[in-house]
């Protein structure tokens, strides 16, 4: 519990807007100097994944690096090309910006779940609320209806700079981004089917349960292990391109279409880019974590209760996958247009899709009492009955190009 | 009280977003216009505790259906300031005029000598209260899975119908770029371009370029 009493003497109203806003003011604050360590760590991360020093100037190990960065790209002149759509190139920034921060009111940071009557309630002033700017009942399809909101900032910073490079990157980051929005909806569908709620208040309790137990030591209930890793495999994967990060990074593909959909901006509107690009890394780990890993529901382990304990266990996890995107931007070399298409299109909604299938079955098969046996039979068979599938489409799709090429280069001589 | 601040706030929001869909000379202004549109509705929703179809309003509405609009604004290249005096189909105008105004006078007489308001208060009945203690998504979800199952899959079947038949229709003008690369000389396309302006930067040659580059470099894989 925060604070026991009501210490302001406010009515009920303006105690839930001073709560609120609070609420707001701490979220909003956490982000920006999220994201102002985010970019430091990222770039000392990779540096030393690299074998070099990093930033190492400003601060004690360059930790202020970004602050520099920022203040030198405020002072830095504002330019509107002449070829530009103005009312979109000022408002472009904007769009990319606003829903990349909003997604976060949906993410619970904190509070008690694994206690024994542990529902993630703390006490602010004397109210009763979340660690969450907000729980509404559509609770993870607002994750969705933002992800779609920013398409169109990139979209409008593209076609309204008014200039041939931008306008490739922008075609290309949304379809991207359209494209891989099925697959990860698919994705969130069979966390929802096993939460039986779309709010991710329920999210997390759900996951805060006690699970499958092991001998001595119980397994969390986590999403990642109760629907079986391919759910989390593909919307980690299809989580990565929606954010336009290595090795989906077509969108800014240097070598190709310079700075992407950003090219033509400067001074503080490209800051905001940059800012939405980083918080949107945030943001995403932050809705990974609550949906597979638990979010602030730890696993059962002999520690002290209280509501601070789901804040730590919160950010330990979202370290985990902050490191993780670090590492795949170092690691993985960039993928090639149609070898991102192929693998959102072909592989990633096929494969969700058939996993949310087969999920329903075994919920099916849980409310009629299906045997131990039968159970196995149904997944095994209902495999195989993919596999079969998938590998007739692909030779016929492989028969089918090849007899084309065959008779075109027949035809060409 | 509340609730009617968010109710003023969200029609002023929809209410400009519409004015400036048809005053915008711009079309990528008016689809973004639109788009201000749509959220402002999805706000509406929200206030009548409509969850879902806020979302999805969102999601599909302006996530989607304008994302395409523009799309295709951008790729035909008509994302300029259109020439507003000449009038494609005659007398369209007029009939606009009349269809506007009857639409507004019927909303008029709606909401202003209904009985109940403009929504028609219905009363609590035995239907109402079944379901109260659900929220929306449930009831929803309910409902589209029993009583309208079978719309439902009707309509997944037609959407997928859509897009095999919008794959297969683009697959046969591809064919056709083939059967130009085969005999150049019996597709020659009528140019629409003034004279003069034919070079090598027609569509026609641009396209049988592109497929001939795409099937060598496939060849190339292959091989």
């Amino acid at each position: 519990m925060i604070l026991g009493l009501d210490p302001l003497y406010v009515g009920d109203f303006m105690g839930d807007l001073l709560v609120t806003l609070l609420k707001v003011v701490v979220a909003f604050v956490f982000l920006l100097i999220s994201v102002m360590l985010m970019v430091w760590f990222e770039r000392k991360l990779i540096s030393d994944m690299q074998n070099r020093i990093g930033p190492s100037i400003a601060g004690p190990w360059g930790i202020l690096q970004t602050l520099a960065d920022g203040i030198k790209l405020f002072f830095k002149e504002d330019l509107v090309p002449d070829n530009a759509d103005r009312f979109a190139f000022k408002l472009a920034p904007y769009l990319s910006l606003v829903p990349a921060f909003l997604v976060f009111a949906v993410v619970p940071l904190g509070g008690d779940f694994n206690g024994d009557d542990g529902d993630g309630v703390v006490t602010m002033f004397g109210h009763d609320t979340f660690l969450q700017v907000a729980d509404p009942p559509m609770g993870i399809l607002f994750f969705l209806a933002m992800s779609s909101i920013a398409i169109y900032g990139v979209m409008l910073a593209g076609w309204g700079s008014g200039s041939k490079y931008p306008l490739l990157g922008s075609v290309r980051a949304s379809a991207q981004m359209v494209s891989y929005e099925a697959a990860l909806g698919l994705a969130i569908a069979a966390v929802v089917l096993q939460t039986g709620s779309l709010s991710t208040h329920d999210m997390v309790l759900d996951q805060a349960a006690p699970g499958f137990s092991l001998g001595a030591f119980g397994i969390p209930n986590w999403n990642i292990i109760v629907t079986g890793f391919v759910p989390f495999v593909v919307f980690l994967i299809a989580g990565t391109a929606e954010l336009n990060r290595p090795p989906f990074d077509l969108v800014e593909a240097e070598q190709e279409l310079v700075g992407g959909f950003h090219t033509e901006y400067s001074s503080i509107r490209f800051a905001l880019f940059f800012l939405a690009e980083f918080m949107n890394t945030i943001t995403m780990s932050a809705v990974i974590v609550t949906l597979f890993l638990g979010g602030p529901a730890g696993p059962a382990l002999f520690l002290p209760e209280g509501w601070w304990i789901g804040t730590v266990w919160f950010f330990l996890k979202l370290f985990i996958f902050l490191f993780m995107f670090v590492w795949f931007r170092a690691t993985l070399p960039r993928f090639r247009y149609d070898q991102l298409m192929d693998l959102g299109w072909k592989l990633l909604i096929p494969l969700s899709l058939a996993w949310f299938i087969m999920l329903a079955g075994l919920r099916v098969g849980d409310s009629e009492n299906w045997s131990t046996t039968k159970t196995y039979a149904f997944v095994l068979g209902f495999m195989a009955f993919c596999g079969l599938m998938a590998t007739l489409l692909t030779a016929a799709i492989n028969t089918a190009r090849s007899e084309r090429i065959k008779a075109m280069e027949d035809a060409n001589g | 009280m509340s609730e009617e601040i968010v109710f003023i706030i969200s029609a002023v929001i929809v209410l400009v977003g519409a004015l400036g869909v048809v005053l915008s000379r711009n079309p990528v202004h008016s689809a973004l216009f639109l788009i201000q549109t749509l959220m402002g509705v999805a706000l509406l929703f929200l206030i009548e505790d409509a969850h879902f179809l806020a979302a999805v309003q969102v999601v599909v509405y302006a996530g989607a259906i304008v994302i395409l609009f523009l799309f295709v604004i951008m790729l035909l290249g008509v994302d300029k300031a259109e020439e507003l005096g000449i009038d494609p189909i005659g007398g369209q105008r007029e009939l606009a005029l009349v269809v506007g105004a009857s639409i507004a006078a019927l909303t008029i007489v709606t909401v202003g000598w209904s009985v109940d308001g403009a929504t028609g208060s219905a009363p609590a009945s035995a239907e109402n209260a079944l379901d109260n203690g659900l929220t929306d998504i449930e009831r929803i979800g309910r409902v589209l899975f029993t009583d309208y199952a079978f719309g439902f899959e009707i309509t997944a079947a037609l959407l997928t119908i859509a897009v095999i038949g919008a794959v297969v229709l683009t697959r046969s003008i591809r064919r056709e770029d083939v059967l130009a690369d085969l005999e150049p000389a019996s597709l020659e396309l009528p140019s629409l371009a003034p004279a003069g302006a034919n070079d090598e930067d027609t569509p026609h040659d641009g396209d049988s370029g592109n497929s001939g580059a795409e099937v060598s470099s496939e060849g190339n894989r292959e091989s």
